[in-house]
């Protein structure tokens, strides 16, 4: 009983230490927080899967090495980092390390980065694809959408069977819109396709990713798209003389014979605005940052050698209207599956809802579950 | 579904079957010998990896293979280490080897993900794939395939057939009257579980050899849990080994498909087939076990329980 109680005691003295060294922190960091950051900018990414060649962490990798050229710029980075308690310990090692600025580019890290922002006051955070912020926390993402209708026009002019497959990660918003917006590209050219969607429930399982495309190729469609990390659904649709389109990066080293074009990730222009704002002392928390393809963020991989030239053509015009910063991707008439009006004639979505779509439009067949 | 949707599924059912097949073979030789090894998923994950990066550096598909296989054996060795020369816990070794090998081959494989190789392509074998219904489902496959199609009968006959197989399994059901009978059961285990740890390799060396062709961590994702369980719900017979992993592939195959035909049942509920007929078919045979009133289960006897030295 005696040795029970002296544990509590120093169980209890300890906690009072630890509580009143984390009160200590904030004090001082009030101080400094909206100063211009002079001397050598320590910027840090975490990234949820490993870099390796081509895929979502390398494209955001990509973006780490424009800003490492920057004067007084050093980065660091940690990659195939788990979602959950292992993100927020590494998360909070590099904001304890003395990182001014802290990328993280998975929404599953959404709570961890909150967390740690909570704790860090001083250190800046930008957190990719969620919706949460903070005093010292912004999120931010890109309007990928816009390049995902561009490939579904690719793919709407080059299908023979009228059916396009796609290989989706998991029923959240993001990915939903993207589907959303492919189907309208392909429809735009091609009303009588249809887009087939299979969820895999994983981000990055190549195996599964490949059995999923094959269970597409099965059912007569001739492109395979995808939301996913890896080449898997590539390597199925060269394997079956079909056609596919990549995401992320420029895929068409792994299908060379199959890949129409990709959606792709371009982040630079973004990691320099926002470097150059720390180093201004202008950025500030709190903000949803959510870019386009006017701005370069997104865009898509050069065509391959089977794209007919006015199929480019076409689908080059309509980038650069993207370009000129006009999004028409979701202005109604958009009926949802059951055929039910969703967005009205000449009436444009609004962000906030085109960030909750949980409703797949006409032309999709498969299940937002 | 039309037939030809039907021969698809049926050959994609194979495919998915193959690596849990191998995996699950070797869990049974090394259970038959008294050691459960835990260790299967990490065991793949490593194999797998073993098997990649042999095949990317030689070009050659039979020498990754044999590198995957090998890998396996050698790491089910460190198992057999652990067990038998210092009595550790089975049960806590095998978790460790599969916490060590999925960690070593993620640690290994990291900076080379995304390659690709060439591995094994699928051939047609001439003749046998002219058959109707079973040709293109079973004889338009890769070389591994076939191989797996081999490995039952050759695991069966071992056991059955051969006085090593005798052995084994006597070491599994009473290590001291094995003893007592001349045989040195120490070797008899150790030899089980790096021959099961081959076999699991092989299944390792698959997915990342035929089944991808591309290097990624967490190729193993789970199968070596699944073969785990599939020994006990073949009740260590070689032949329902075969059953329970074209069951597994089959289940995977057709919820994929039943997506791909545009069915409107939650993917969540679809995904989750394969897992809740691991669990009913484990309720399944302990129920079975209870029922026949057999007394033992249809485990080896000293499953689980290490020799320990005399005197």
């Amino acid at each position: 009983m005696k040795q029970w109680l002296r544990n509590l005691g120093a169980l209890a003295l300890i906690s009072v230490l630890a509580l009143a060294g984390c009160q200590k922190a904030p004090e001082k960091a009030a101080a400094t927080a909206d100063a211009p950051k002079t001397g050598e900018l320590k910027v840090g990414f975490v990234y949820t899967s490993p870099v390796g060649e081509a895929g979502y962490s390398w494209a955001h990798d990509q973006g780490r090495k424009a800003i490492e050229k920057l004067p007084g710029v050093k980065t660091s980075f940690v990659e195939a980092v788990k979602e959950g308690a292992d993100a927020e310990r590494v998360i909070e090692n590099m904001a304890r390390s003395g990182t001014d600025l802290i990328f993280t580019t998975s929404f599953g890290f959404m709570d961890s980065t909150l967390k740690v922002a909570k704790d860090y006051p001083n250190v800046k955070f930008m957190h990719c694809s969620g919706f949460k912020t903070a005093d010292n926390m912004d999120n931010y993402f890109g309007r990928i959408y816009q390049a995902r209708y561009l490939t579904g026009m690719v793919a709407g002019y080059m299908t023979k069977s009228n059916i396009i497959g796609y290989v989706a990660a998991f029923p959240i918003p993001e990915v939903i819109r993207g589907i959303n917006a492919f189907t309208l590209g392909v429809r735009s050219v091609n009303p009588k396709a249809q887009v087939r969607v299979v969820w895999t429930k994983t981000w990055f399982d190549p195996a599964l990713e490949k059995d999923a495309a094959i269970s597409l190729l099965d059912v007569n469609a001739d492109v395979i798209a995808q939301h996913q990390d890896s080449a898997g659904p590539q390597e199925a649709a060269q394997q079956r003389g079909k056609y596919s389109i990549g995401y992320n990066s420029d895929m068409s080293a792994y299908a060379p014979k199959a890949h129409l074009t990709a959606a792709v990730w371009n982040w630079a222009p973004l990691y320099e605005a926002i470097v150059k704002e720390v180093r201004a002392g202008t950025w500030k928390g709190g903000r949803a940052i959510w870019w386009g393809m006017d701005k370069g963020v997104v865009d898509i991989a050069p065509f391959g050698p089977m794209v007919p030239k006015d199929v480019q053509d076409k689908v080059l015009a309509q980038k650069a209207e993207f370009v000129k910063g006009v999004d028409k991707v979701f202005v109604g008439p958009i009926k949802d599956q059951s055929g039910q009006m969703k967005i009205p004639a000449g009436v444009k979505a609004e962000d906030k809802e085109l960030l909750g779509m949980t409703w797949f439009v006409e032309g999709v067949v498969g299940s937002v579950q | 579904m039309s037939p030809e949707l039907i021969i698809a599924l049926l050959a994609a059912a194979v495919q998915g079957a193959a690596p849990i097949l191998f995996a699950t073979l070797g869990e049974m030789l090394s259970e038959k010998a008294g050691v459960l090894n835990l260790g299967v998923e990490g065991v793949m994950a490593l194999s797998a990896f073993a098997a990649f990066i042999v095949c990317h550096l030689t070009g050659s598909a039979v020498l990754g293979l044999f590198a995957g296989g090998f890998a396996g054996a050698l790491l089910c060795g460190l198992h057999a280490l652990v067990c038998q020369v210092f009595l550790g816990n089975q049960v806590v070794s095998g978790l460790a080897l599969t916490i060590f090998g999925v960690g070593l081959s993620d640690f290994l494989g990291t900076p080379y993900v995304g390659v690709g190789t060439e591995g094994f392509r699928q051939f047609a074998v001439p003749l046998l794939s002219h058959l109707p219904m079973l040709g293109p489902v079973l004889f338009r496959q890769d070389a591994m395939v076939y191989l797996v199609y081999c490995a039952p009968v050759a695991v069966w006959f071992l056991l059955n057939r051969t006085s090593l197989g005798l052995g084994l399994r006597a070491t599994g059901e009473m290590p001291a009257a094995a003893a007592a009978a001349g045989l040195n059961p120490q070797r008899l285990r150790a030899f089980g579980v790096m021959a099961g740890g081959f076999l699991c390799g092989l299944g390792g060396a698959y997915l990342s050899l035929a089944h991808t062709h591309l290097w990624s961590t967490g190729l193993s994702g789970g199968r070596g849990w699944v073969a785990v369980a599939l020994v006990i719900f073949a009740f260590w017979r070689p032949g329902r080994a075969v059953i329970g992993a074209l069951l597994f592939g089959g289940v995977m195959a057709f919820q994929l498909r039943l997506q791909a035909e545009g069915t409107n049942v939650p993917s969540s509920l679809l995904l989750m087939l394969p897992y809740a007929l691991t669990v009913i078919v484990l309720v399944f045979s302990a129920a079975r076990a209870k029922y026949l009133k057999t007394g033992h289960s249809a485990a080896p006897a000293a499953l689980g329980v290490n020799i320990e030295p005399e005197g």
